[in-house]
């Protein structure tokens, strides 16, 4: 616990200090976003710190936040109103089957009864009229933000098998990685990037980015895997691995949806880093990856 | 209709400060969530008015909340007499807490009379908010915008009108639809407008300027 405060005071300390290296153009934009990032750091530790219940109610709040700004980007009809008010229904039993530990329901709840039960609810209202593309554009964003988030929680309710750092560890080892590997690609990509990597989602992404990031974060997960998790060290480095795999294709699958809107953030919700999607894109693929891939090697 | 007796300023000002505080504000910035563009052309000090397109009863309600709590007491919104005076609760919470304008949609009287009540606020530097289509219409469509916001505007010439877009609320609260399901809200302030002369050309020119606001929407992609 200790030292991932420790890891996250240097990791802010040191964007503060490239923040006073950068020229002034780019100062407030950066400087919002490592004042929402400490915002941020600071409502995850103070939720996990009072208690299990406190940190499931934090992330089924983050998927209430991120299923309603995609539902707002992506065009929907007028007539699914009633249809979208059951989407969010699902996340409170999603989320108290991740408190009372029902993994079973847990793990079919969405994709099985609320997949079902979406197109039902459509039905009775009958309008035909973009039927195939409303009922998967409100499924598909159930899955992304209420299903796979919801993995997050599920990490704190697993039995324990890391005494030292508890089910916490395993949940700030998810977070802190893919972030970590956002960062790091980005920084990556600005030092030594030449070969773009996806040219037709993100320009901006190049093979040295992604490669770079693959080095740091592997890396890093070998070193703080077995600190944080009951992985190994050789386990912790392929979770390294899947997490830098995956929170690339998170990160760009997110891009090429607003991409298609022709829109460059998601919403305002936080300050310098555009909307609660953009900050939890890589996450809606490496949390569910992540919980499985653990679930099957320590389990 | 019942007989009102017109509120007494400021005497249910910290009861307004708390409702908007404890259940406006926590309702319109988490969970509805606002995309604000634009924020620095609000006017901050009246006379003014706020031109707001009209969806949702929850209109109103995102345009005070864009404003400080100290600030609340010079938003005054011009509201219809025929519905929110129709009945004695609706009436005092229209009137004390939102701080309504009641104005009479139905009865023929003249314009001087129609309007008292706005040149009154605007005297005492009041921010009004206005919305020039008259009511709520079909679910986020423009409704055509009428000309009483001209009549207001058009003898004072130090009154700002500030056009402002709303777009998702439609979604989250149409009209006629009791059931609140929370959508993100596009909120995009103009400049004020420029000078216009006759009524004609104060609809047109805010028709375009709404049709121009509309591509800064998020939320407003096909």
């Amino acid at each position: 616990m200790l030292l991932v405060f420790g890891l996250l005071v240097i990791g802010s300390m040191s964007s503060i200090f490239i923040s006073r290296k950068e020229p002034d153009k780019d100062y407030s934009e950066l400087r919002q976003r490592i004042q929402s990032w400490w915002w941020m750091i600071a409502i995850l530790f103070a939720c996990l710190s009072l208690g299990t219940t406190y940190a499931i109610s934090l992330f089924a709040l983050i998927s209430f936040l991120a299923l309603k700004e995609f539902l707002s980007i992506v065009p929907s009809r007028q007539s699914d109103r009633r249809v979208i008010f059951w989407a969010y229904a699902a996340i409170p039993v999603q989320y108290y089957l991740v408190s009372i530990q029902w993994y079973g329901l847990f793990i079919i709840f969405i994709p099985i009864y609320i997949f079902l039960f979406l197109p039902m609810r459509m039905v009775l209202i009958g309008e035909t009229k973009g039927f195939i593309k409303a009922a998967g554009v409100m499924h598909w964003a159930v899955m992304l933000t209420v299903f796979c988030l919801s993995h997050i929680a599920y990490l704190l309710v697993l039995p324990e098998k890391n005494s030292a750092a508890g089910n916490i560890g395993l949940v700030i080892f998810l977070l802190f990685m893919t972030q970590f590997n956002d960062v790091s690609q980005y920084i990556w990509g600005k030092a030594l990037g030449k070969h773009p990597i996806i040219p037709k989602v993100s320009p901006n992404k190049t093979w040295e980015g992604f490669l770079g990031g693959m080095f740091t974060i592997t890396l890093a997960s070998a070193f703080v895997g077995p600190y944080l998790t009951p992985l190994s060290l050789e386990l912790s480095l392929l979770a390294g691995l899947l997490i830098n795999v995956f929170g690339f294709i998170g990160d760009v699958v997110i891009s090429s949806v607003k991409r298609d809107l022709e829109i460059k953030d998601s919403g305002q919700l936080i300050p310098g880093h555009g909307g609660i999607l953009d900050r939890f894109d890589s996450l809606i693929f490496t949390a569910p990856l992540f919980f499985h891939y653990l679930y099957y090697v320590a389990y | 209709m019942w007989l009102i007796n017109m509120p007494v300023p400021g005497k249910y000002k910290l009861l307004k400060v708390i409702f908007f505080a404890l259940l406006v504000k926590p309702l319109v910035f988490i969970v509805i969530g606002l995309n604000i563009r634009g924020r620095n052309n609000l006017p901050k000090n009246g006379p003014a008015i706020i031109a707001a397109n009209h969806n949702s009863h929850l209109d109103t309600l995102v345009l005070m909340s864009l404003y400080p709590l100290k600030q609340l007491h010079k938003l005054r919104p011009v509201a219809a007499a025929d519905y929110f005076l129709s009945n004695k609760y609706r009436a005092w919470f229209a009137l004390n807490i939102i701080g309504i304008i009641p104005i009479e949609r139905q009865r023929r009287v003249s314009k001087t009379e129609l309007f008292s009540g706005c040149h009154e606020a605007l005297d005492n530097e009041a921010i009004l908010i206005i919305f020039p289509e008259g009511s709520r219409g079909k679910p986020e469509q423009i409704s055509s915008i009428k000309k009483g916001l001209f009549h207001i505007a058009h003898d004072r010439k130090k009154t700002s009108i500030t056009p402002v877009l709303m777009h998702g609320l439609g979604k989250t609260l149409p009209r006629g639809e009791a059931l609140f399901v929370p959508f993100n809200c596009d909120v995009v302030i103009a400049p004020p407008m420029a000078d216009f002369q006759t009524a004609n050309e104060f609809v047109s020119q805010l028709g375009s300027c709404y049709e121009e606001l509309k591509t800064y929407c998020i939320t407003l992609r096909n």
